[in-house]
Parts: C-alpha cells; sequence; structure tokens
C-alpha cells in the first residue's frame, strides 16, 4: 500500500551549532581573571578541563571562544603526543595529552608565557649532551 | 619489573623524557582528581614511588570490575601504572588455576607480608559458604586469610563495598561486604555497578604515589572522587534549578536535555564522580544519554523502589541557594558547580535532609 509517510513526531536537531549548557561562559570568565594575574604579579594558572561539569557542545563552544592563535606545537612522546596550542589570546594555552592511540588523556587551559612542557627540560639536555659527546668522540675515532 | 627499581627510573629506561614525565604526572594527577599546583609534588613521589605488590581476589560478582579496569581508555598512563603496581595474583585474569595459583597466592603473601595491597571484587557469601569458592577455600575464609598480612584493602564495586547486587533482597546467600568482616584493616572502598576505571585506577595511582589511602567519607570513599553528588555536578543542573523536567522519554523536554529528576534521577542522593570524569574516555555518562542515575554506587541501591520512581524531595536546599543566584543573575554551570559546594558547606547539615531513607518511603 502507498501510503503518505506516517505522522511520527521526529525531530531531527539542528547540526550547524552545538547546543551549550552555559559551561563554557563562567570558565572565560575565569580565564580573563587568570590573564589579569598574569599581568599584574606573573601569576601562572592551570585549570584541569576533567573537573569541569561539561555538557555536549560544551567544549567545542569553549574551543571556539578561545579560537587559535600564532603557536601550535605537537609533540611526540614515547607515551603518546601532545598538543600545545595558543589561543587567540597570548598567554591562553590549550594542552592536550593523548595516548599512544590517540585518545585524549587529559586536557589543561594553561595561563603563562611559555607552557612547562614546551621547555628543554635538564634531564633531557643532560641525556642530550651525554649522546652529542659519544657522537663526536666516535667521528674523531673514524 | 623488579621491586627495587623505582618508577622514575623505569620510565626513563622504557625511553620517556622528562617531557613525557610532565605528561605523565599531570595525567595523573588528573586521573587522582587533584588540583594541577599538586603536580610537581607528585612528580616527586612518583619519582621516587617503588612497585607494591598486588593481591586482587574475585567472590561474588559479574566480574564487571574487572573487565571495567581491563577496559579503561588510557593504555599508556593506566598501564605504566598498573605494571609498575604489577599483580601477583589475580584469579579471574591468570592462566593458572586451582592449587598452582593458590600456590602463588601464598608466594606473594608471604614474600611481601604485612605490606601488600589487597583488591577484592565481589561480595562474600557467609549465609552458606558452598555458594562461592575458590579451590574449595571458601571466599570467606580466603578472605581472613589473605586480609591478615595485607597493608590496606580496596573493595572495588558496590559488591565489595556493600554487598551490592548478591545482597538485594532476599540476600540468598547471605552476602556480606568486606567491611562486614574485616575490622582491623583500612579499607577503601570503590563502589560502583561498575566503578569507573579511572577511578580505579586514580585510588590506586594515590596510593602508589603518595603510599597512604587517601581521605574518606562516612561510606568508606574517596572524597577527591566521591565528595559531591553527580547531581551538584551535572550539566542538566540549571534545568532542575529552573523547574524544567522531562516528564516522559520522548517528550519535548527529554529531547531539549532537561532535568531527569521526574523520571527517577537518583543523582541528588548518589556520590560518584560521572558527571565530570564521565565513561569511555571522557565521551558521555548515563544522565548525558538521557537516562537518570540509579544510583549504583550507593549502598543497598537495587532496593530503593524502582529506578523510574522520582526521589520523594524534590528540592534541597541547595537548590534553594543555587537558585537566588540564578535568579541574581549570576552565570550557571561551572561557576554553579563551584557555587554549590560553597553552598553545600554552609548548608551540609541541611542538605542532607535527602537521604537514602527518604527513597524507601
Ligand atoms: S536530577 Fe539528575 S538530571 Fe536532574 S540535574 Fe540532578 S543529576 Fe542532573
Ligand atoms: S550515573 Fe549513577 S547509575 Fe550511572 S554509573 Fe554513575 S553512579 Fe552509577
Amino acid at each position: 500500500m502507498i501510503g503518505r509517510p506516517i505522522d511520527i513526531p521526529i525531530r531531527a536537531e539542528n547540526g550547524d551549532e552545538p547546543v551549550s549548557h552555559g559551561n563554557a561562559l563562567p570558565l572565560l570568565h575565569e580565564v580573563r581573571h587568570a590573564l589579569e594575574r598574569l599581568l599584574a604579579a606573573g601569576e601562572e594558572t592551570v585549570i584541569d578541563l576533567r573537573s569541569i561539569p561539561m555538557g555536549p557542545g560544551d567544549e567545542a563552544r569553549l574551543e571556539a571562544e578561545l579560537g587559535t592563535g600564532e603557536v601550535s606545537a605537537r609533540l611526540e612522546t614515547a607515551i603518546g603526543p601532545s598538543v600545545a596550542l595558543e589561543t587567540r589570546f597570548p598567554g591562553v594555552w590549550l594542552i592536550t595529552h593523548y595516548n599512544s592511540e590517540e585518545q585524549i588523556l587529559s586536557r589543561f587551559i594553561e595561563v603563562t608565557e611559555v607552557p612547562a612542557i614546551l621547555r628543554s627540560q635538564p634531564e633531557d639536555v643532560r641525556e642530550g649532551l651525554d649522546s652529542l659527546s659519544e657522537q663526536l668522540l666516535q667521528q674523531t675515532n673514524e | 619489573m623488579s621491586y627495587d627499581k623505582t618508577l622514575g627510573e623505569a620510565l626513563r629506561r622504557q625511553g620517556v623524557s622528562r617531557r613525557g614525565f610532565m605528561k605523565f604526572c599531570a595525567t595523573t594527577a588528573s586521573l587522582m582528581a587533584l588540583p594541577p599546583s599538586m603536580v610537581p609534588a607528585i612528580a616527586a613521589a612518583l619519582e621516587q614511588a617503588r612497585r607494591p605488590s598486588v593481591i586482587w581476589l574475585s567472590f561474588q560478582e559479574c566480574t564487571g570490575c574487572t573487565e571495567s579496569l581491563t577496559r579503561s581508555h588510557s593504555p599508556t598512563v593506566e598501564g605504566l601504572i598498573l605494571g609498575q603496581i604489577s599483580l601477583d595474583y589475580h584469579h579471574t585474569l591468570q592462566a593458572a588455576a586451582d592449587s598452582a595459583a593458590e600456590h602463588a597466592r601464598e608466594e606473594a603473601m608471604k614474600e611481601n607480608y604485612g605490606k601488600y595491597l589487597l583488591i577484592v571484587d565481589g561480595s562474600i557469601p557467609v549465609g552458606n559458604p558452598g555458594y562461592s569458592t575458590i579451590a574449595g577455600i571458601s571466599n570467606k575464609d580466603m578472605l581472613l586469610e589473605t586480609a591478615k598480612g595485607a597493608a590496606a584493602i580496596v573493595s572495588v564495586g558496590t559488591c565489595a563495598a556493600y554487598g551490592g547486587i548478591p545482597k538485594a533482597n532476599p540476600n540468598p546467600t547471605g552476602a556480606v561486604a568486606v567491611s562486614d568482616l574485616i575490622k582491623d584493616k583500612p579499607i577503601i572502598n570503590v563502589p560502583g555497578c561498575p566503578p569507573i576505571p579511572v577511578v580505579i585506577t586514580g585510588v590506586l595511582a594515590h596510593y602508589l604515589t603518595f603510599g597512604t589511602i587517601p581521605e574518606l567519607d562516612d561510606a568508606g570513599r574517596p572524597k577527591v572522587f566521591y565528595g559531591e553528588t553527580i547531581h551538584d555536578r551535572c550539566y542538566r543542573r540549571p534545568f532542575y534549578d529552573k523547574g524544567l523536567f522531562a516528564e516522559s522519554f520522548d517528550d519535548e523536554g527529554a529531547r531539549k536535555g532537561w532535568c531527569l529528576f521526574k523520571l527517577g534521577c537518583k543523582a541528588p542522593v548518589t556520590y560518584n564522580a560521572c558527571a565530570t570524569t564521565k565513561w569511555n574516555a571522557g565521551t558521555s555518562f548515563p544522565i548525558q544519554s538521557g537516562h537518570g542515575c540509579i544510583g549504583c554506587s550507593e549502598p543497598n541501591f537495587w532496593d530503593l523502589g524502582g529506578f523510574y520512581k522520582a526521589l520523594s524531595v524534590p528540592n534541597d536546599p541547595v537548590t534553594l541557594v543555587a537558585g537566588a543566584a540564578a535568579a541574581a543573575g549570576v552565570a550557571a554551570g561551572a561557576a554553579m558547580a563551584m557555587r554549590n559546594r560553597k553552598a553545600k558547606a554552609d548548608a551540609k547539615s541541611k542538605h542532607q535532609t535527602v537521604t537514602i531513607d527518604d527513597l524507601e518511603k
């Protein structure tokens, strides 16, 4: 039987704009205060995004509001990659740690001039120095 | 991995740089629900942490808790922690069975007497011990014997923590919780049916990092994960505060993501980390997929009078405070969570007017 489609009251969600549950804005206010503290006293702030109750759409909204800035750095560590991204607001960084299967392990907003994880670390520098010396030694021996 | 190598040494040997270690520590802090300001202290402690011995006993259970842990989403970090902890005995996971397995348990107990961490999932039948035995040993006897040499006990899952589903009415096996039988050891309850995997590893990470047990609430649960109700951290909370409720699972309110209170959500009396930690790599949690919380981390959740029956008390003092603040134009959401925390501190005694007893009315 050919009939007209049954009238089921289903309404598709509008996919263009994520529904936000209002958790992004208060966080942005927090970031603004943190930026003020950074300028006034050099005080750095780290916010763990896992500790914030995010609804569907909240995180997308937050990312959209923060945007992207001049720096985007990808780290390849032995326990998976990490991405440090300076947002449109200088001094506000979004740090995302992934495991080796590219699943998010943890996510932070860091308000700082440069995230600590980007700096070369003394332990690694020492190891690097050792291996450079080794390399040079081998070449002199050749 | 040998007992004498520290975690810092073990990681370096695996080619993990200092940067990788910093990432590991930041993630572990997040895992333990500790503030990022604690990261340097955690780094210092983890650097020196040594591998503790762990014995895992499974009694009357469905293996869901072990599944939850082994399916946890961050193989690297948790793998490292578990690799570091290393189970000496887990009779569900290990290949050896019966007397060979029991031999492994006895060995592990002897070698690390007084120092090992005992993890238990499942409840213990004391009505008729024949309901659950391992290599002919009753659950009760095995627990009492293994607990003697333990430094601390972690009861993983609602069954081990409170009796859980086996203890539900009419409790045919006479099931009891670990804490009903063991009175002289520190016991950490990690309830949930199953518990959130990162909460299990978070508790283990805390023990590994600090060598102490975390601060516990009245029900023996670590406060960092179970310190607040899901309701206090729920992203649907602004709808609750405005009185916007879904009345059925397919009405306009349900589609708009309104509060599930009237559909039986038990989160106002349920202490757990679901609203922030979430499930499946932080993807979602029951309320986010449209179903109320059934209170699975609370004692006796199975006998609370129906998953779809609304709690009998529609308002609690925190709501009143939060509602007033919302009326005054304060932004909702993340700010709300902090406000609730304060309001709850102010009105803690009043807040507890919504209790499990209300559910049983
Ligand atoms: S009752 Fe349930 S759905 Fe409603 S706000 Fe509380 S936790 Fe969220
Ligand atoms: S939302 Fe409630 S029922 Fe669901 S897992 Fe969390 S505590 Fe258990």
